[in-house]
């Protein structure tokens, strides 16, 4: 089975671009260019040496004695967390942010939810220059002031997205409204694997760096180049894209992805889209999605705002049919509870969407021998305020 | 009978052969209030609007602006669901022979399952769809035939900035209508008609289009109607419609007001 996208970007029945015409000439643009810009050797050279000397990366694969001594087998955390500005977000919008500079475009448009890409976006165009206009739901600007703070200091106009939900899928909306109206400067900088194609494809590669320094990290560490089991967390599923990616045709490597179960199905509170939804569209991209019985797109619930999608990207969508990934889910108590072991055996906060991934810990057996790695997506600086709410 | 004069029959069709500078008024289906829907119509069709649009509401329309967004989050709240606007829509054709077309998103259609919801539509008495975010290669894949035995018609979209080779392929895969969108904007921007979109009025009038064309996106008062009716067999009004019906305490005086202010 294929497991990439084909040249309409349709991964098996999902992706494709299911977008109105206002907006074909942008994507064809994008589509068109893409490919040819990112493999020049020119664009290379750029993207490798910010990510070396700006972002900080390689990111460490650090194995976690205490935690694998209390799972009893080994585990490895890849340590995005320790990417500048907090998360694995940055290695998508630098890629992006070139890709728009060569292709001539002067200012930048972006949707955010928790703050992590707004920030990440922001800090780029901070970088190069270039003008950066951040769409935010009203309702989470409230949630997110420091991120808020710190795209300001940054440069970057945040627009409260008010109409909906106030909440990230009307941020996404009022970005691509924002790049309907202004086709020829703009470029919209997605953070996620989702979105008509090319996005969801560009993306995973963009965040691909996370599973190419993977294994080459393995092998020095444990002389073999695949783990056994990989572990990510999935909103729109880019940490778990790039956790993935290289993986993706090496059977003998088990996929795992962990899906926020907010309060639990039941419930109807979670953001489990695979469990609670089913296949529609959305921006621009068919996949699964959580919808009420008149196919009218709903608010999903998790305590992390960045797992708070109502579907997840095309490519995930794939994986879940096919079989090739396993899809688990953890509630906001499971997260919680697997930030605060983390911290206390390790000296690790990690960010909440993060934890989620590590809650997986609990659900699943292991070998003594066996090899697994966690993506640890980001750092929980953002989450002090929730995790000390708790007792 | 081939297929060309299955569609040279539709009711949308004969509009356009019997009268010039056609007007499309756009709603969307319950809003203000959720009943609404039918009378809206009726008395439409009795100020002489020629074409109704009627939209039914969706949490995220991507293609929409600020006002028609706000009416559709109004009709949802209100209580509106494909099961009513088919209700409404049985309700409207006891008495009403105006040609409706039904503009939505297809992840709606999707859910409902597509064939079936076609089909009801067309048994009901819908003429014609506008599905902005489906593709024209899907709907040549998977629906056209289907609109061809229904003698349902599709209509697209077309924008400044799709290349003459793009218009021809979406004109060609269009029946009813072609809609022409203005200007780079979203339904509901209230700016003069200007120079560049005419000078994309007069490239599109250049081209060997077979469809009629209707000009929408913009058009808000007599004043743009009647301008940009000189480059299309007419126009479409939207947002400036729903603005109108927004404050009303008198539906029927509030419509026959907008319209006669239009064909004045």
């Amino acid at each position: 089975m294929n497991y990439l996208a084909d040249k309409n970007g349709f991964y098996g029945e999902f992706g494709g671009a299911y977008i109105p015409e206002m907006l074909y000439h942008n994507v064809k643009e994008l589509r068109d260019n893409y490919k040819q810009i990112i493999d020049s050797e020119e664009f290379q050279n750029e993207f490798k040496s910010i990510l070396r000397n700006y972002v900080g990366r390689p990111t460490p694969l650090y194995l976690a004695k205490n935690l694998s001594d209390k799972y009893n087998t080994n585990i490895f955390l890849k340590r995005e967390d320790l990417n500048h500005t907090g998360a694995h977000k940055i290695n998508n919008t630098v890629g992006q942010v070139l890709l728009a500079r060569h292709l001539g475009k002067k200012r930048i448009i972006a949707e955010t939810g928790a703050g992590q890409h707004g920030v990440a976006t922001a800090t780029v165009c901070a970088l190069m220059g270039m003008q950066c206009i951040v769409y935010m739901g009203e309702v989470d600007i409230q949630r997110q002031a420091p991120n808020v703070a710190r795209m300001k200091m940054l440069g970057a106009e945040v627009r409260p997205a008010t109409t909906g939900s106030k909440t990230l899928k009307d941020a996404v909306n009022e970005a691509i409204r924002d790049w309907i109206k202004n086709p020829e400067d703009t470029f919209y900088i997605i953070g996620s694997v989702v979105g008509p194609h090319p996005y969801p494809k560009m993306v995973a590669r963009f965040q691909s760096v996370i599973s190419e320094e993977m294994i080459v990290q393995l092998e020095e560490q444990c002389g073999k180049r695949n783990p056994d089991k990989v572990i990510a967390c999935i909103g729109g599923g880019s940490n778990a894209a790039g956790a993935f990616y290289h993986y993706i045709n090496r059977k003998e490597v088990e996929l795992i992805a962990v899906e926020a179960d907010g309060l639990g199905i039941e419930s109807g509170k979670t953001a489990c889209s695979t469990q609670a939804g089913r296949t529609g569209i959305i921006h621009g991209s068919k996949t699964y999605l959580m919808q009420n019985k008149d196919g009218q797109i709903i608010e999903p619930y998790s305590i992390s705002a960045g797992l708070d999608y109502p579907g997840i990207g095309p490519l995930h969508a794939h994986l879940f049919k096919s079989g090739r990934a396993k899809f688990l889910k953890a509630a906001d108590h499971e997260a919680m509870e697997a930030a605060f072991e983390l911290t206390k055996l390790e000296g690790i906060i990690p960010a909440l969407e993060s934890a989620h991934a590590l809650a997986a810990l609990k659900q699943l057996s292991f070998d003594k021998k066996e090899c697994v790695v966690v993506n640890l997506s980001g750092r929980g600086d953002k989450d002090m305020e929730t995790y000390m709410n708790v007792e | 009978m081939s297929n060309n004069e299955l569609i040279e029959m539709s009711r949308i069709s004969n509009i356009f052969k019997e009268k010039e500078k056609v007007l499309n008024i756009y709603l969307t289906a319950g809003y203000p209030k959720l009943n609404d829907t039918v009378e809206i119509v009726k008395e439409l069709d009795n100020a002489g609007v020629d074409l109704i649009e009627i939209g039914f509401p969706f949490s995220d329309p991507l293609a929409d602006g600020e006002t028609i967004q706000e009416s559709s989050k109004i009709a949802i709240d209100n209580g509106m669901t494909i099961d009513l606007l088919f209700k409404q829509l049985k309700e409207i054709r006891k008495t009403c022979n105006i040609p409706i077309v039904l503009m939505g998103y297809y992840n709606q259609i999707l859910y409902h399952g597509a064939i079936d919801f076609f089909k009801k539509a067309k048994e009901i008495g819908v003429d014609g769809f506008i599905i902005p975010d489906m593709p024209v290669e899907e709907y040549e894949k998977e629906y056209k035939s289907l609109f061809i035995e229904l003698e349902l018609d599709m209509i697209f979209l077309i924008t400044p900035q799709s290349s003459d080779e793009r218009i021809l392929k979406i004109d060609a895969s269009t029946s009813g209508f072609l809609y022409v969108v203005s200007s780079y904007s979203l339904t509901g921007s209230n700016n003069e008609i200007s120079d560049p979109s005419i000078e994309y009025f007069n490239r599109i009038n250049k081209l060997p289009i077979k469809n009629s064309k209707l000009i929408g996106f913009g058009i808000s008062d007599k004043n743009s109607f009647d301008t940009v009716c000189q480059y299309a067999d007419g126009a479409i009004i939207g947002s400036a419609f729903i603005r109108s019906l927004k404050d009303s305490n008198n539906l029927k005086k509030s419509i026959h007001q907008f319209v006669k202010q239009i064909r004045s």
